[in-house]
C-alpha cells in the first residue's frame, strides 16, 4: 500500500486519531490511554498554573513524543480566544492551535461569528489554525477560505457521545474541503469514529469517549482500529446498496 | 507594590519584572506564558518588562482539557 498519512499545512502526522487530555482521572490512566490510541498529536487547554500540577501534562506528552495542539477552550469571544492562543504560542512554542470559540455553557457549540473572526485574526498572526466548528458546510468554506489548515466540524456536542448527528452535512463539508477535515467533538464509540472515516474524513479528534470510558485504556485501543478500519473501508470503496439480494454463492448445480 | 498574580494580590520589590512575579508563585520557565493587563509579554521580553503598582499578571501553563 502507498504511504497514507495527515498531512496539515505541509507537516506530517503519524495518526489520524487525534486526542483529548480532558476526563481522565489522572496522568497514568491518560498515559496509558495516550499509548494505547497511538495518537501523534493531542490537545491540551491553557489554564492558570497551579503550583501543585505545573505543567505535568506538557512533561508527560513529551516523554511520550506527542505533539501538542493547543485548544483556546473556554473561550466565548475572538479577543479571548485570540489572546489565549497567543499565550499558548509562548508557553508551548508551537503555532498550532485548535480554535474554540464556545457560545454558551449548556450547548458548548461553536459561535460562528466569533469563530470566523478570531480564525481570521490567528491566520493573519502566522498560526496554523484549525478550528472547531459546526456541522456547517458554508461555514466550513468560510473558515478555510480565510486560511484555516484544517476545519473540523462536530459530529454531536461535546461530550454528548451521541455520535454524528447529521452525516450528510459532513459528507458536504468532505466533499467541498481543500483542507483536511477532522470530526471532532460528539464521538461515543468505535463504530462512530469508524463512520466518521467511512464519511470521507481525514482524522478523529475526540477525548470523552476514551477518558470517561470504564476502560480507557481499551476503548482508546478500539477507537485506533476504528480509525484504521474506516480509513481503509473509505478508499477501498464500499458496495452500491440494492434493495433485493444478491446471492453471493454460484447457483446449484441444475442436474444435482 | 501590590501585584496580582493569577488573581491574587502579592507584594513585590518597586521595579519588579516579570521574573519576580514567576517567582512569587513558584512557576517554572519553562512551560509558562505570561501575560500582563491581558497583553501577552514575549519570553525575550521578561526582563526589560517592569511591573508596576496594580498590575494584573496571568502566568498559564498547559493542563488536561478539551
Amino acid at each position: 500500500m502507498t504511504e497514507d498519512q495527515l498531512v496539515v499545512a505541509g507537516r506530517k502526522i503519524g495518526s489520524r486519531l487525534i486526542m483529548g487530555t480532558g476526563g481522565a482521572g489522572n496522568l497514568e490512566i491518560l498515559e496509558r490511554a495516550l499509548v494505547a490510541s497511538g495518537t501523534a498529536l493531542t490537545t491540551v487547554a491553557m489554564r492558570r498554573i497551579d503550583a501543585t500540577t505545573g505543567t505535568g501534562v506538557l512533561d508527560l506528552l513529551r516523554h511520550l513524543g506527542i505533539e501538542v495542539l493547543p485548544n483556546t477552550a473556554g473561550c466565548r469571544s475572538a479577543a479571548e480566544a485570540v489572546l489565549t492562543a497567543r499565550l499558548a504560542r509562548e508557553a508551548l512554542e508551537t503555532d498550532l492551535v485548535k480554535l474554540e470559540v464556545v457560545a454558551d455553557e449548556r450547548t458548548l457549540l461553536p459561535d460562528p461569528i466569533e469563530l470566523l473572526d478570531a480564525a481570521e485574526q490567528l491566520v493573519d498572526d502566522g498560526f496554523t489554525v484549525l478550528p472547531y466548528t459546526n456541522d456547517d458546510p458554508v461555514l466550513a468554506r468560510r473558515l478555510e477560505s480565510v486560511g484555516c489548515a484544517a476545519v473540523m466540524p462536530l459530529g454531536s456536542p461535546i461530550g454528548t457521545g451521541l455520535g454524528i448527528r447529521n452525516p450528510h452535512n459532513i459528507a458536504m463539508i468532505v466533499e467541498q474541503a481543500g483542507v483536511p477535515v477532522v470530526l471532532d467533538a460528539g464521538i461515543g464509540t468505535a463504530s462512530e469514529a469508524a463512520q466518521a472515516m467511512e464519511l470521507g474524513c481525514d482524522a478523529v479528534l475526540l477525548a470523552t469517549a476514551v477518558t470517561r470510558a470504564g476502560d480507557p485504556e481499551r476503548m482508546a485501543h478500539a477507537m485506533r482500529l476504528a480509525v484504521e478500519a474506516g480509513r481503509a473501508a473509505h478508499g477501498a470503496g464500499r458496495i452500491p446498496r440494492r434493495y433485493w439480494a444478491q446471492a453471493s454463492s454460484p447457483d446449484l448445480d441444475p442436474s444435482s | 507594590m501590590k501585584v496580582w498574580i493569577n488573581g491574587d494580590a502579592h507584594e513585590l520589590a518597586d521595579g519588579a519584572g516579570v521574573v519576580a512575579a514567576l517567582d512569587a508563585i513558584g512557576a517554572p520557565r519553562q512551560g509558562v506564558a505570561v501575560a500582563v493587563d491581558a497583553e501577552v509579554v514575549p519570553r525575550a521580553e521578561w526582563d526589560a518588562t517592569a511591573l508596576t503598582d496594580g498590575a494584573r499578571v496571568e502566568v498559564l501553563t498547559a493542563v488536561q482539557g478539551g
